[in-house]
């Protein structure tokens, strides 16, 4: 135990820089205010061009951000782009619920089979105040003084990581993000994999388990830091976030659970739209810069290829380049939420003007949604404690399900309409605990005493 | 079967997916409204009292009947305004989804949330041993709701294409038939555990709802033995 209080502290680290961070990602201006330009276009992806290394989305946001420096374009082309996004709104909202829906599942199904996650066997340190009193009133205080703490803890790390971002200091946040990534793959999933071993009671020997877990770690670094298929960086990030969401199932205790989860969806509501927040800081910042987001923050559904970029597209746009830059200051946001690109919108456009179509096959990139890792966490931390401490099972958990999917579709509508960045924590959130608080003590014993009759509605 | 339909039919389209989350969405809530409703009826009564209770069963199950045909107008209502705003965002003028397969979807995502809510204990239990009905109860409690859940599922498909029709050329007397029938397999089933009551009824209706909703869709005799007979 004393061992993994200590790994709590950097594990925290991880998971707050997730939290914070990204949930509280504005999404880039919609991106389809900007794309539909030729030359705008063009000059994003030679911008993007430069942007080599990244093979995720963050690049491409980048890209995207191109300005709307051309007004007079602008106005006719915002009709197509309602359009374009709407109707690329149901794929992306599918793009998006996959990926949730299976981080629910998997950490679901883990939480009903493998006994050790449900198991009290301590709390982390950000959580001192214990949950066994007899009196309701001493818990609830108890959970409140338990959320306070780890909301400031929380609110610390966003300020620290954001006043490292301003000063410069990527070093050491690229390092922090590496060797909290690395103790998430290689720890984490060690712990995991013994207690699934024996739950099966499968027999297993040390050299097999290190075997597979330097693979899986080691193949997981570099898709997550690096460059890496887009299905198996996707996968990676989802096992991430489940492990770290069980992680939360297993120590956090019940009552603060929720508290938290509350507090967590108000405090992204803050950070996100207040002006001083510092997760708005952090995007402005990152627009002035044109930088990408940090790896491994971020779930993108979509990739830029960088791959085959022609050199005689480059120089064409060379001299496009500089305006597009000055222009795009006042619009790169790239911590994002929820974030769709405008590369189809561009890659488009500006059809005529590419000199080769092969090139333009390679560059084109589907649209992709980004949605924060942290939003993943908490929202499968939800449903697996429907799972685990609801007493009627399935059913609350399958409401709490729907009703977190109906909170996604709605903030990406929400999305839609306003084109800014937006937590994707809060509507979700709540219509989940809402549904897991009603669907545990009113509908439960309604269908309990339905089924015991046989009757059905 | 169920699960074959949404594969077949809904996992293609990513807004069909949406459509049937939200429909699905719809059932809990009023489900949600309509146990609340029972539950205060059931804490203001008399606890001991073993027929009110019952009758306060029925009436929870047929209030909660009413809210789900409720919730489904209310559905309608949303879905008009959403195809409205698809139609005159999409590029060539029509929308991209057409009612009738959104009442489908819609009674596919009613169907699929009350069947997951009426069969998914049952199934979890059912992992453990096998008792079934040890203390008197009918032996085939597992098979008889298997296949009402069946029914179920297939009878709110039906209901929500035929419920949709009704809505859109305001003929009135399609709505209430549908309600009719959903307070009917219902109320069938307070035969049980007399399993002849209830299940009969409800396939000989879901029947006539099947060939209903087809006949509305634009189906006939003639297409039916073409599909069936594989003529090009």
């Amino acid at each position: 135990m004393i061992t993994f209080m200590n790994n709590s502290d950097s594990e925290e680290e991880p998971c707050n820089e997730r939290t914070s961070l990204v949930s509280a990602e504005s999404p880039p201006v919609p991106s389809y205010q900007d794309g539909l330009h030729a030359s705008a276009a063009g000059e994003s992806q030679a911008h993007r061009k430069r942007r080599t290394g990244g093979s995720r989305s963050p690049n491409s946001a980048d890209g995207d951000m191109s300005d709307s420096g051309v007004p007079v374009r602008e106005s006719a082309m915002e009709n197509e782009e309602e359009e374009l996004t709407l109707k690329y709104g149901a794929k992306h909202v599918i793009m998006l619920f996959v990926p949730v829906t299976l981080c629910m599942i998997v950490v679901v199904a883990t939480i009903k089979s493998v006994r050790f996650y449900t198991e009290k066997n301590g709390q982390l340190i950000y959580t001192p105040f214990s949950e066994d009193t007899p009196s309701v009133g001493q818990r609830l205080l108890n959970s409140v003084l338990n959320t306070i703490i780890m909301i400031s803890v929380i609110v610390v790390m966003t300020v620290f990581l954001v006043l490292l971002y301003k000063y410069r200091c990527y070093k050491f946040i690229h390092g922090w993000l590496i060797l909290s990534s690395l103790m998430l793959l290689f720890l984490f999933t060690y712990i995991y994999l013994g207690e699934v071993f024996k739950t099966y009671n499968v027999a297993m020997d040390y050299p097999t388990v290190f075997l597979m877990i330097w693979n899986f770690g080691a193949v997981g670094m570099i898709c997550i830091h690096w460059k890496g298929p887009l299905h198996l960086q996707q996968a990676y990030l989802i096992m991430i976030s489940a492990l770290m969401a069980l992680v939360f199932i297993k120590y956090l205790p019940e009552w603060s659970a929720w508290v938290i989860l509350g507090a967590i969806s108000i405090y992204d509501l803050m950070a996100v739209l207040c002006p001083k927040g510092p997760l708005r800081m952090l995007v402005e910042t990152a627009q002035e810069r044109n930088e990408p987001i940090f790896p491994a923050l971020i779930y993108s559904s979509a990739m830029m290829w960088t791959v085959g970029m022609a050199k005689q597209d480059a120089a064409a746009r060379g001299p496009s380049q500089q305006t597009w830059d000055a222009a795009e200051d006042g619009r790169e946001n790239h911590r994002s939420p929820l974030h769709t690109d405008s590369q189809m919108s561009e890659t488009r456009s500006p059809a005529p003007t590419r000199p080769n179509t092969s090139f333009e096959e390679l560059e084109e990139e589907e649209r992709g949604v980004k949605l924060g890792l942290g939003d993943f966490i908490f929202y499968s931390v939800l449903v697996g404690k429907a799972a685990a401490t609801a007493s009627g099972d399935w059913n609350t958990t399958l409401a709490c399900f729907v009703a977190i999917l109906i909170g996604l579709c709605l903030t990406l509508l929400l999305l839609a309409v306003f084109k800014k960045a937006l937590p994707a924590l809060p509507i979700s959130i709540t219509f989940g605990l809402v549904f897991y608080f009603l669907t545990d003590n009113l509908v439960r014993p309604f269908m309990d005493t339905l089924a015991s009759h046989q009757l059905y509605i | 079967p169920a699960l074959g339909l949404f594969l077949f039919t809904i996992a293609r389209d990513p807004l069909r997916i949406i459509i049937l989350i939200a429909g699905a969405f719809f059932w809990l809530v009023s489900l949600l409204l309509s146990s609340l409703i029972w539950f205060i009826a059931v804490k203001a009564s008399d606890p001991q009292d073993v027929p009110l209770q019952r009758g306060l069963l029925i009436f929870g199950v047929m209030f909660s009947v009413l809210l789900q045909e409720a919730f489904r107008f209310l559905y309608y209502k949303i879905l008009r305004k959403a195809i409205e705003g698809l139609v005159a965002l999409s590029e060539d003028g029509c929308s991209p989804i057409s009612i009738q397969q959104m009442a489908y979807v819609a009674g596919v995502g009613f169907g699929l949330m009350s069947g997951a809510f009426s069969m998914i204990n049952l199934l979890a239990d059912a992992l453990g041993p096998g008792t079934v009905g040890i203390h008197g109860d009918s032996q085939l409690y597992f098979l008889t709701s298997a296949f009402m859940t069946m029914v179920l599922i297939f009878l709110h498909t039906f209901w929500g294409i035929l419920f949709f029709h009704g809505c859109e050329y305001r003929r009135w007397w399609e709505i209430v038939a549908v309600v009719v029938m959903h307070l009917a397999v219902s109320g069938s089933t307070f035969c049980n555990p007399l399993y002849v009551g209830s299940l009969v009824p409800s396939y000989l209706l879901m029947a006539a709802a099947a060939v209903w909703a087809y006949l509305l869709s634009g189906g006939s005799a003639q297409n039916l033995r073409r599909f069936l007979l594989c003529k090009s």
